[in-house]
């Protein structure tokens, strides 16, 4: 484990140097002339401000907003839709009647949706929490259906013949077999949930990380633009390393770990 | 009376000698029904003997037209799998299946597993019919079928769990067996750190620990390099001396049938029947000679063998060339319809 640790701490420099030399690039640009600094701002200004907004607490409230609506939705996504691709994965004719209805309502723009959720749920916390949720719902229920219908049959053969029985079936070979794929539902359903978020903040909303940069271009307030993207960016990135570490956990034995 | 001095001729001697205590009228009569209770007895014996029993097997596939009319009226909409396939196996007999690619041997293994049912006749297991699979078969396939969320051990464990047997004993079993096919201290790995023979081994160790009375092998060397295939076929004629399995294996490879088992099957090309059964006459030690394979009872053997299976390997062949023929018309559509839905 010690080990482990260090050889990462010596593969750090090279993981980021990329990083650093975008910084880098970021931070020239505006003071060689080559953007307004007015509209882009370099990046130690970037940083600078984004250091004060924490100090000042203003960003940790917009991102716990934030945060709690993308969790929400994120969250019924997760609880419906493992349920239900089970179901549609597992139950061959139910696949059968239901395909035709999912494959045209996965092509929906979810986005297209939102005056209509308004309309339902006013402008409040549930229409956004209920966009979040559809958009990430198709992400998990598409990739667990998928999942459960992929299993090897021949690893059915082989647990058939020693004489398995229908829940365990279930539970020692569909369940596991499934999980690698529901996994990657899950992970890109936290990128998702992230991007409705932030046209959800954006369309109707007065508070959030959406909101906040929104509101900051509507004042002229580039740094605040930046340091809101910064801040939405480094929350996808905590989210995503969140995921694939569950994700690496519950699939150990697997041979290629997927990198986020 | 004439008496010989043989185990059978003394026991058939008493017998006779009762029957004529009983019956003392008319010898006729008593050599007849002396006759008649000899061969019940030896059918009993030989029932009591046979483990497994196929008769007349059919096995009907659908196959999938896609609507295409214009085809309909020549290809058919059934394949016959199998065509009538007779195979009894002794209790502790090792039995091999050797046939085409394609002739229905994996499909004739999968109806003995109970994975599937035959279209017509019946097989029976210790004189039962077969209803479905059952802890008394073990199934080795030939791509491993191993859990690869579970390490070697749970893997071995996975049938034991069905027989409710408490988990420290169900380790020990798993251990006990693991160390038998050579993988202890490999407990603890997950399939893909293991080889393709490990893998196997670990198979072989799976179908053996619930102690089925029958092991059904499809092809399970397969897809091993030949020094990994040839350590394996040792070890299995270790395991059966061992276990004292009966062992029906497929393989369409006659150097392995020969050298493992004490009959060969050959099965025709498709439609699938058993045309011609041999028995292997090789010695248990003999086989574990270096130069066996190079032995003239080997050579024999494995010489006559092809000389039955060669004319169905050049039928599977035309018949494989004819039906790819007749998809190749479909083949398109339904890739292309496959596309367009998904």
């Amino acid at each position: 484990m010690a080990n482990n640790i260090i050889v990462q701490l010596k593969l750090l420099p090279q993981r980021l140097l990329a990083i650093i030399i975008f910084l880098l690039i970021w931070e020239i640009v505006p003071w060689v002339g080559l953007a307004d600094p007015s509209f882009v701002p370099p990046a130690s200004a970037t940083f600078a401000r984004l250091w004060e907004l924490l100090l000042s607490g203003t960003l940790l409230t917009q991102t716990s907003i934030s945060l709690q609506r993308a969790f929400a939705g994120f969250a019924i996504a997760v609880v419906t839709g493992i349920p239900l691709g089970f179901l549609v994965g597992w139950f061959k004719t139910f696949e059968k009647y239901m395909d035709p209805l999912l494959q045209t309502f996965r092509q929906l723009p979810i986005l297209a949706l939102f005056p209509v959720f308004i309309l339902l749920f006013g402008i409040g916390e549930i229409s956004k929490i209920a966009m979040i949720a559809l958009a990430c719902f198709w992400s998990v229920f598409m990739n667990t259906a998928s999942g459960v219908m992929t299993v090897d049959p021949l690893l059915v053969k082989s647990a058939r013949s020693m004489g398995a029985s229908h829940s365990d079936m279930f539970k020692k070979v569909v369940l596991p077999a499934a999980i690698p794929a529901i996994f990657t539902g899950v992970r890109f359903a936290g990128t998702v949930a992230l991007l409705m978020l932030v046209a959800a903040e954006m369309v109707g909303a007065s508070s959030g990380l959406g909101y906040f940069v929104l509101n900051a271009q509507q004042r002229y307030a580039s740094r605040d633009i930046f340091a809101g993207i910064v801040a939405l960016t480094l929350l996808g990135v905590i989210i995503n390393y969140i995921l694939v570490t569950i994700e690496k956990k519950a699939t150990s034995w697997k041979e290629d770990i997927v990198h986020g | 009376m004439r008496k010989k001095w043989t185990i059978g001729g003394i026991i058939s001697g008493t017998i006779y000698e009762n029957i004529a205590q009983i019956t003392p009228k008319n010898e006729l009569n008593c050599q007849l029904l002396l006759i008649y209770i000899v061969s019940y007895m030896t059918r009993i014996i030989r029932e009591t003997m046979t483990k497994i029993k196929a008769e007349n097997i059919k096995k009907i596939f659908k196959i999938r037209s896609n609507g295409n009319s214009k085809n309909n009226g020549n290809t058919p909409n059934e394949l016959l799998a199998l065509g009538g396939v007779d195979l009894s196996i002794n209790k502790g007999e090792f039995v091999s299946i050797v046939g085409p690619s394609g002739c229905g041997k994996s499909t004739f293994l999968d109806l003995v597993g109970g994975l599937s049912k035959p279209n017509e006749g019946n097989i029976y297991i210790d004189g039962k019919p077969v209803n479905g699979p059952g802890l008394d078969r073990g199934i080795v396939f030939q791509q491993y079928a191993l859990f690869p969320w579970r390490t070697a051990l749970g893997n071995v464990e996975f049938g034991l769990e069905n027989q409710n047997v408490l988990k420290k004993e169900r380790t020990e079993i798993a251990q006990k067996y693991l160390s038998l096919v050579g993988l202890a201290g490999f407990e603890n790995r997950y399939p893909y750190e293991l080889s393709g023979g490990m893998k196997q081994r670990v198979a072989i160790a799976r179908a053996l620990a619930y102690d089925p009375d029958i092991l059904l092998m499809d092809e399970p060397f397969g897809a091993l390099d030949a020094q990994t295939r040839e350590i394996l076929q040792r070890e299995l004629l270790h395991i059966w001396e061992e276990t004292h399995k009966t062992i029906l294996f497929i393989t369409h490879s006659i150097d392995e049938a020969v050298f493992l088992s004490d009959r060969v099957a050959i099965m025709t090309a498709r439609p699938g029947v058993i045309k011609k059964e041999m028995a292997v006459p090789l010695s248990r030690p003999a086989r574990f000679e270096d130069d066996i394979r190079t032995s003239q009872d080997f050579v024999k053997t494995r010489y006559e063998l092809w000389g039955h299976l060669k004319e169905e390997v050049v039928k599977a062949q035309q018949i494989c060339a004819n039906t790819t023929a007749n998809l190749s018309l479909e083949k398109p559509v339904t890739t292309l319809e496959k596309v367009m839905t998904t």
